[in-house]
């Protein structure tokens, strides 16, 4: 056990925590995109940043470690100027729509979806080559959860992967493989796990295309007639 | 201004979601269910739930929409002849298609009256699927049910129950079966999947359940899996599996003939020959004993008739294994000095251990591993028979078995059955003594002089037999049958009578998964069409038939589900103190006898329901038929990830579009020698029946067995399958038969169009 100062509240934690942890457990909010219960935090999206006295950059709460007497500021001015541009880099190349939890906090940062306007968009075709669901990397913001649980975090199936480099980084199978043809096992649990509506439940996205529920009742449960 | 990005408009949002239990395996994972206008849309699974954390496979997260196929029945259907009141057809024919359907407005038959538009006479055949109403379903059922019973007495008549349903509805339909027709002829699947390890472990034991609990996994040090495809079968405890070799140092022995998804992260895998458990598993012990790995504190206080084990033991030794099973020698005793050794040890099991004409020894020779290293009574260890339907230990709970009142309380005590006449409200002496006859012992008693009406609710008899030819005449032979289901399936086909039930996602209740856990099943919207959940029908029904054989009640007026569990539990020690209000979150683990009890993830921590463990001396039976010059392949049946038992839920889902055919696995080495190629058509053939279907040619497989998933009709495994049984179990042999591959043509596939692509293991 010991203490460190979070916005000015002094506050006791067991050893081994991270400085989002020990913050939530203090009642103290850290907003996160890419950092999820289930999945190991790699603090990629940067929305979780403070400020620690005495440290030059900014630290991603999810995955540095809370130190005995730190002293950390979560709003501060250079933490809330920083987490309002991460929202903005993110509105200005991808799909926020489905994405409440993110909007709500472009609103809480007074983020503007429109500070890049000349910004290349991150887009792609929606992909259908499954019946359970579909992949809109449109949506993707690349927090890797998908990835996570394929991998070691649940699933130890290893079908998507990062690919690509940079810009043009995003989520993939090898070689460009079709879902079925992949090591998937469909299990969905990237579907579970997804915060923006990039991969989604193929029958909510028919509905949302305006297929009505009998329709899709007949056109997406199994294309085999018994034959009597 | 800001710019503000806006919400997709056409997002879909929830009206409400529903906490359910998934209605497939016996993992019995927690479902959300988002339902928009009564239409499930979306599944998912909160991540602190207990059994899953979050975690789904593709059967619980996608497989649902079977609610809503077109084929699925919500009206009641008879025969032609019974609505008019004309003699029964000399043949029993197998349909599946209705006739005259109401939405049509062409024809509707109510009372033997003929309402509007008859169609031309000469189309018309006594023996089709005319819609009706419940009224004349149930009249129908009623008075032939009570004409055979008067007839022919208790045992002409006899019942499936259902390991799909819930607790509530197979407790009221054996209690139909057993309080009305004063019959124990009440079976259900167990008796196909896990009879054989449930019979053994209540001879060495006393108790028939999985030990431990499916989560603790993590905390074994070593485990054994056996006769378990568990990343295809119980998708989510492979993940726990899993995770306990990756993240908890935990060690795994996969001992299973094909090189299953799970041998990737074993420690050994030992590629036994189909059937021969008994010799693997009794050098194993073997090795312990002569190289002394034996805890004496453990066999000496808690087990008996050790020396007539050991005696038995002297000539299994791995050496001897080795020449009947194929596995080194040096494996066995790896294996057992690993199990031995650990601190924590548990075994778990499916079906290629229960389902064998020595299905009983099978499990014993597991069983006594366990004894003999006091692997057993502590949280991290046990014996852990993986039960497969969502609901197959509490159908069994509830008594849907031939030997068994709720409760695991035998019918031939004359004081268990003094309880449940108290409870049921019948005189003193009313109940049957006799023991029923066992699931597939009914069937093959239907004739003259035997079964007469049979009562099928939600089973598949003519997928999930062995050698369904046999079946077939079964089937055949019967003066009278219902079916109770959501679709027509193989079985239903044959009824003279259907009644539409609900599926899980339609009715309230309660489900007991593999690990003891009762957790509440929810309904997500009301029945479609007419169709009625389960334990409505049943009372519905039981009130028509004591009327008219002028019974006192057995108590039929529930309001709501709950009030059946309680009376159940009223009885039933284990389940005394579980409440609905109790289990509204989370789940119990039974034993639960009262009602501040917090329920017992952990069996036999002081003593064996049977006082001390029993080792049983056990010789090695080879499988009833072996491969000969004839038939050289040993076939083994069993299931795959994408589909379930008899196919009726998930060949009538999209997931049938993930895998539409059967295909049969051979080794390369074995595909060469018969010029067969990846893809290719194959007939198999056994001394019973033959299968058209393609080959996959993988090392999946292990030379000299070939694999076919039973899930497909038009393929069906169980064609092909032994109908030889375990002499005490009572459950067929399954895993092992022989068959003859040959070469096929396209043309003689079932569906030449439809081909798998699919990249998984």
């Amino acid at each position: 056990m010991f203490t460190l100062i979070v916005d000015g509240k002094e506050i006791t934690i067991e050893d081994g925590k991270t400085i989002l942890e020990a913050a939530r457990e203090n009642g103290i909010d850290i907003p996160t995109i890419c950092w999820h219960a289930a999945t190991t935090a790699n603090g990629l999206c940067r929305m979780c940043v403070v400020e620690i006295e005495g440290v030059r950059l900014l630290q991603p709460a999810c995955i540095v470690k809370a130190g005995k007497d730190m002293k950390v500021q979560t709003r501060s001015e250079r933490v809330i100027r920083a987490r309002r541009t991460i929202l903005e880099l993110l509105a200005s190349t991808m799909d926020l729509s489905d994405a409440p939890e993110v909007l709500a906090m472009m609103d809480e940062y007074g983020a503007s979806a429109e500070r890049f306007p000349d910004a290349a968009r991150r887009e792609s075709e929606v992909k259908d080559d499954n019946p359970m669901y579909i992949r809109d990397y449109s949506k993707c913001l690349l927090c890797w959860r998908c990835v996570q649980v394929c991998a070691e975090d649940a699933q130890y199936t290893y079908a998507i992967n990062f690919d690509g480099r940079g810009f043009k980084t995003q989520i993939g199978t090898f070689f460009d493989k079709p879902i079925p043809e992949t090591t998937c096992v469909l299990c969905g649990q990237c579907v579970g796990v997804c915060p923006t509506g990039a991969l989604k439940p193929k029958r909510q996205y028919l509905l949302e295309q305006g297929v009505s529920a009998e329709e899709i009742s007949v056109m997406n449960t199994g294309r085999k007639r018994r034959k009597s | 201004m800001r710019a503000v990005v806006p919400l997709n408009p056409n997002r879909v949002v929830a009206d409400r979601t529903v906490s359910t239990t998934c209605p497939y395996c016996g993992v019995g994972c927690n479902l959300q269910l988002h339902v928009k206008d009564d239409f499930i849309f979306k599944v998912t699974s909160p991540f602190d739930a207990p059994v899953n954390r979050g975690n789904l496979c593709v059967k619980g997260r996608f497989g649902y929409d079977f609610v809503y196929h077109s084929k699925r029945v919500t009206t009641p259907l008879a025969r032609r002849y019974l609505l008019e009141g004309k003699p029964r057809p000399e043949n029993r024919e197998q349909r599946f298609e209705i006739s005259e359907r109401k939405e049509t407005g062409e024809q509707r038959i109510e009372n033997g009256e003929t309402t509007s538009h008859p169609v031309s006479s000469h189309l018309l055949s006594s023996w089709d699927w005319v819609e009706t109403d419940w009224e004349t379903a149930l009249n129908i059922v009623a008075d032939n049910l009570t004409r055979i019973y008067k007839r022919d007495g208790s045992d002409a008549m006899a019942v499936y129950c259902c390991a799909k349903a819930t607790n509530e509805d197979n407790y009221l339909l054996q209690k139909m079966y057993r309080a009305i027709f004063r019959t124990n002829n009440v079976d259900h699947c167990t008796r196909l999947c896990h009879a054989g390890s449930v019979v053994a472990l209540q001879q060495a034991v006393g108790s028939s359940a999985m030990s431990n609990t499916a989560s603790q996994v993590i905390m074994n040090d070593v485990f054994i899996v056996t006769g378990s495809n568990t990343s295809e079968n119980h998708p989510i405890i492979a993940l726990q599996m899993k995770e306990a070799v990756m993240k908890h140092g935990a060690k795994m022995i996969v001992a299973d003939p094909r090189r299953i998804d799970l041998a990737d992260m074993a420690e050994l895998w030992l590629p036994l020959k189909p059937g021969t458990n008994v010799p693997v598993f009794s050098a194993m012990a073997h090795v312990i004993v002569k190289e002394d790995l034996v805890n004496w504190e453990f066999v000496n206080s808690r087990t008996e008739n050790l020396d007539e084990f050991l005696e038995s033991l002297e000539k299994f030794t791995p050496e001897y294994a080795e020449e009947i099973s194929g596995v080194p020698a040096e494996d066995i005793r790896k294996a057992a000095r690993l199990y031995a050794n650990a601190r924590n040890a548990a075994i778990y099991w499916g079906m290629g251990i229960s389902q064998l004409s020595h299905g009983t020894a099978s499990a014993m020779a597991i069983i006594h591993l366990a004894f003999l290293t006091g692997h057993v009574g502590r949280d991290g260890t046990g014996l852990n028979p993986l039960r497969g339907q969502n609901n197959v230990q509490g159908a069994s709970d509830m008594g849907a078995m031939p030997f068994h009142y709720p409760g695991y309380m035998r019918v031939d005590n004359p004081e268990n059955r003094a309880q449940w006449e108290k409870c049921w409200n019948i005189e003193a002496g009313g109940l049957s003594l006799k023991l029923g006859l066992t699931t597939t012992e009914i069937l093959s008693h239907a004739h003259e002089g035997g079964i007469r009406a049979l009562y099928i609710m939600g089973e598949n008899p003519m997928m999930s037999e062995p050698n369904l030819n046999e079946t077939r005449k079964h089937m055949q032979r019967l003066e009278f049958l219902v079916a109770q289901d959501i679709f027509i399936n193989e079985s239903g086909a044959f009824a003279d009578v259907f009644l539409p039930a609900t599926p899980f996602a339609e009715k309230d209740g309660t489900f007991s998964n593999t690990d003891r856990r009762v957790q509440r099943v929810r309904a997500a919207h009301p029945p479609r069409g007419n169709a009625r959940p389960d334990w409505q029908i049943i009372c519905d029904l039981a009130l028509r038939l004591e009327s008219r054989l002028g019974l006192d009640t057995a108590h039929w007026a529930y309001s709501h589900p709950e009030e059946i569990l309680r009376e159940m539990g009223s009885v039933n020690q284990d389940y005394a103190g579980i409440t609905y209000e109790r289990i509204e979150k989370e789940g119990l683990i039974y034993p639960v006898p009262t009602l501040d009890h917090p329920g017992t993830p952990t069996l036999f921590t002081e003593s064996f329901p049977r006082g001390k463990g029993k080792f049983h001396p056990l010789d090695y039976v080879p499988a009833r038929e072996e491969p000969d010059d004839e038939y050289p392949f040993i076939l083994t049946t069993g299931r795959l990830l994408e589909h379930w038992h008899g196919g009726s839920m998930t060949r009538n889902s999209a997931l049938n579009e993930t895998y539409p055919e059967a295909r049969v696995e051979i080794h390369p080495a074995d595909a060469e020698i018969h010029g067969i190629r990846n893809g290719d058509p194959v007939k198999v053939q056994s001394r019973r029946g033959e299968v058209v279907l393609r080959a996959t040619v993988t090392e999946k497989t292990t030379v000299g067995v070939v694999f076919i998933p039973w899930h497909f009709h038009e393929a069906a495994a169980n064609l092909l399958t032994n109908d030889a049984l375990d002499p005490q179990a009572k459950i067929p042999e399954f895993k092992a038969c022989a068959v003859q591959v040959f070469p096929a043509r396209e043309d003689d596939l079932p569906n030449p169009e439809f081909e798998v692509k699919r990249g998984r293991y």
